[in-house]
């Protein structure tokens, strides 16, 4: 181990974090192999151990034998105080080398607010933040995950985005570059043959130019760049590679259990939602197959705990079998089974005492908005009636804590619409004096608002986002309501939902504040413990930008957006369609009803819904 | 079944898993190489699983000992190299066997040390280190359960030397394991209050070997 190392690490918490050596690491001779890759999440240890796609993608980079990939995570802030201090550079963990000696840099950016740590990691390893500053082809840094729907923000910072699912491309890409370093390409060619790699963006080969009123006028292509840059995806999810041998953290971490993945992409197409959408087309994993991954994966771990992932798991069509199958296993051996991402309608009794046959935790629900008039608008096909009969259920089965989560300043919203999230806060307290087996032990009902932000690859995309002022009111109006006992309410902080919009549909110019946020002190601020507003505000006033230019204006129906030339499968007319329907409050089936037309099944050749 | 007992390392990028991850890991380690614990009975079983003598983060060991039992038979001789290939790197299973004697019976620790200096002469160090600890009492402040207390260690220590060596001054002591117990960490506690001069820039320990107190190896 690195003597500096060795020295701050007693200083520092929780160093378990920075030491790798895991049970499943992945160790491999650096010199025997061509290509090394430092696989960078901009986030805690603990976060980014947790994410089932950082884990998918460690597994299919080392799967090339002359590929050696390594973790790299962002430090909390005692531990980067040391390393500053001591002059030690950010390093992965299975080596301990510093990552300005890996021949490419990868970071899987699932949201804005990791922005800034992405620029702090690339400072502490001692690499220039902007891909024009960096003249060599090495290392190459590049970043994937869903923020690259609207690549724009971190454009200027990369000299290649991945757009869609990284199984296959990341690969390619890799071997790619192996090749461009034999033959010793320059970094211009390897990019300009990059960009022939379906799903690669390569933010260089594009130039914005911009209108007087600042909207974009084009966005302006280089001599080699694709007219759109279409996602790409892993055409058969079934027989896809997935991680039964995953590291086992020696430390604990915030999902610290297996992770199945029952399917990607989902079939409701709620209007708000970006992961609805761009995850498109829905493809499912065969029940037998999970039951096996998942047994496969316990034996490998020695976890206590599985859980079934994905957008909406209850809609997975073998959801009962795939629960008999596993709690066939889980059970004798006192595993829990876990099972997030309900929906509200179609729980069932009988899978719910299923899944609480070893361990019972609380119910989540997310109805979104209060009236049924708003769910329509949203088209959160959730009635009133089923939420009722779900919580009956659900009281009448022994569960007494029940979480419901709403949204504020949604489209087509009134005060009308916001009141109703109390009444049916109060209906769920009915439902429980009517039903509950066991009074006694009390209820514990939760309900917490968030502030609707616009997201790109939505049909909300083009929606104004309600005023930080209006949302508070919003939020006040609902508190004086919600008046009925065993009710708690928490609201998230306006501040936070201001900066994500802004990061989330912004342009290539909020890259200047982006850095300029970073360099006045902000990094990992998906923790509230690090976000500061004012920092963002002046950074934002310091590179002359009306962060109102992004978060309240709405956009016209013909505005050429930031993210147009990213293609990640459903039609910008399906958007308007269903942006239309919202302001009619008029519902669309789901895709196992009724194809609407979205367009995504272009991406696996016209099928969708297997 | 009966109680066992193994006796395990716990070295190199393992000596910052702390003692709750380390519980955790043991439980998984079994898991994955197959051997079944015995599991509390109620609402929310745990392994019946305990480490004799916690570790602090930081410290190395080759003579760990942990108590736990099974729900089936096993053959106790070839447990050591399938529990260590169940292992995160720094942990080697090295021994089970069925345990006899009780926690209590255990008193004294050898452990050696490294105090690294960088910019000290060693010998200097060295010398200076034997004469501090020889004096019959060295009282020093140390937490305690309320507050800040005050807590003579020299009792604590059975022997001790100093050998100025390769990039640092070795350290070889006997101390007391439990009742009271010393962490070798208050051994650097103790220069820093009293003798900061000779305090080391950097220092880690490792235990060696686990007595009783008529000095005999405790297993």
């Amino acid at each position: 181990m690195n003597p500096k190392l060795k020295r701050i690490l007693p200083k520092v918490q929780k160093p378990a974090r920075y030491t790798g050596g895991e049970y499943n690491e992945i160790i491999k001779d650096k010199n025997a192999v061509s290509l090394r890759m430092a696989f960078c999440f901009p986030d805690t240890y603990e976060i980014g151990m947790s994410n089932v796609g950082m884990r998918i993608l460690y597994g299919t980079m080392n799967s090339m034998p002359n590929v050696w990939c390594e973790r790299v995570f962002a430090p909390w802030s005692d531990m980067e105080e040391e390393m500053r201090k001591a002059s030690l550079p950010l390093y992965a963990l299975e080596s301990g080398d510093p990552i300005s000696e890996f021949d490419a840099i990868g970071f899987s950016i699932g949201y804005e607010m990791a922005y800034t740590t992405v620029l702090n990691m690339l400072d502490m390893g001692g690499i220039p933040l902007r891909s024009k500053d960096r003249k060599s082809l090495l290392p190459l840094v590049f970043c994937g995950g869903t923020s690259c729907c609207n690549s724009e923000p971190m454009a200027p910072f990369m000299d290649v985005m991945l757009v869609g699912e990284g199984e296959e491309m990341d690969n390619e890409l890799l071997e790619l570059l192996i090749r461009a370093k034999e033959e010793a390409w320059s970094k211009e060619a390897f990019l300009l043959e990059a960009a022939k790699i379906e799903g690669v963006y390569v933010p260089s080969l594009y130039e914005p130019v911009y209108n007087a009123d600042g909207t974009l006028a084009e966005m302006r292509r280089l001599e080699g760049a694709p007219e759109k840059v279409t996602k790409r995806i892993v055409k058969n999810f079934d027989e896809s590679y997935f991680p039964t041998n995953q590291i086992v953290p020696s430390t604990e971490i915030v999902h610290d259990r297996v992770n199945l993945e029952l399917f990607r992409g989902c079939i409701r197409g709620c209007r708000f939602c970006q992961a609805g959408h761009i995850y498109r087309p829905v493809r499912t994993r065969n029940y037998e197959r999970l039951v096996k991954q998942g047994i496969e994966s316990l034996e490998n771990t020695g976890y206590q705990e599985v859980t079934l992932s994905s957008l909406s798991s209850s809609d997975y069509p073998g959801l009962e079998a795939l629960c008999d199958g596993l709690q066939d296993y889980c059970v004798p051996r006192s595993i829990g089974l876990a099972l997030p991402s309900l929906r509200a309608d179609n729980f069932s009794m009988d899978l719910m005492q299923k899944v609480q046959r070893v361990r019972k935790s609380g119910l989540t629900f997310a109805p979104e908005a209060g009236s049924q008039r708003l769910r329509d608008a949203i088209n959160k096909n959730v009635r009133h009636e089923d939420l009722m009969e779900t919580c009956k259920v659900a009281f009448s089965g022994g569960w007494n804590n029940i979480k419901l989560y709403f949204m504020l300043g949604l489209p087509t919203e009134t005060d009308e619409d916001v009141l109703a999230i109390a009444d049916m806060a109060k209906s769920v307290v009915w439902m429980w004096r009517q039903h509950s087996t066991n009074k006694d032990r009390g209820v514990r009902i939760t309900v917490s608002t968030s502030c609707f932000i616009p997201k790109p690859h939505s049909p909300f995309q083009w929606e104004a986002q309600v005023s930080p002022e209006e949302y508070l009111r919003k939020v006040k109006l609902l508190r004086e309501h919600m008046t009925a006992k065993n009710v708690t309410y928490n609201w998230h902080d306006a501040e936070t939902s201001v900066i994500e919009a802004v990061l989330s549909r912004g342009d290539r110019r909020i890259a200047d504040v982006i850095e300029e946020v970073w360099r006045s002190g902000a990094r990992l601020e998906a923790w509230s413990d690090f976000f500061d507003y004012k920092r963002w505000t002046d950074a934002l006033e310091k590179c002359g930008v009306d962060p109102a230019f992004y978060t309240t204006r709405e956009r016209e129906k013909d505005e050429i957006l930031p993210w147009d030339h990213i293609d990640m499968g459903v039609r910008k007319a399906h958007f308007w369609r269903e942006r239309e329907k919202a302001y009619a409050a008029e519902l669309s089936p789901d895709c196992s009803v009724k194809c609407s037309g979205c367009g995504a099944n272009k991406l696996t050749g016209g099928v969708c819904n297997e | 079944m009966s109680k066992l007992r193994l006796r395990f390392a716990k070295k190199g990028k393992a000596v910052y898993i702390s003692h709750l991850d380390l519980m955790r890991t043991m439980q998984r380690v079994f898991l994955r190489a197959g051997y079944p614990l015995k599991y509390s009975e109620g609402f929310n079983p745990h392994a019946q699983i305990s480490i004799l003598l916690p570790l602090s983060v930081g410290c190395s060991s080759s003579c760990e000992l942990m108590d736990f039992q099974l729900t089936a038979d096993a053959e106790l001789k070839e447990m050591p190299e399938k529990l260590s290939a169940a292992m995160p790197e720094g942990i080697e299973a090295l021994e089970v066997y069925e345990a006899e004697r009780k926690v209590k019976e255990l008193k004294w620790l050898d452990i050696s040390g490294r105090f690294e200096y960088d910019e000290r002469p060693l010998e200097e160090m060295a010398e200076a280190l034997r004469e501090f600890f020889s004096a019959e009492s060295i009282v020093i402040e140390k937490k305690t359960k309320r507050g800040m207390g005050q807590a003579d260690i020299a009792p604590a220590i059975r022997a001790i030397s100093f050998e100025a060596g390769e990039g640092c001054v070795a350290l070889r002591a006997v101390i007391s394991a439990q009742e009271p117990t010393l962490n070798p960490e208050h051994l650097v506690s103790a220069l820093r209050q009293k003798a900061e001069g000779i305090a080391p820039d950097f220092a880690e320990f490792e235990r060696l070997e686990i007595f009783d107190e008529n000095m005999e190896i405790f297993r």
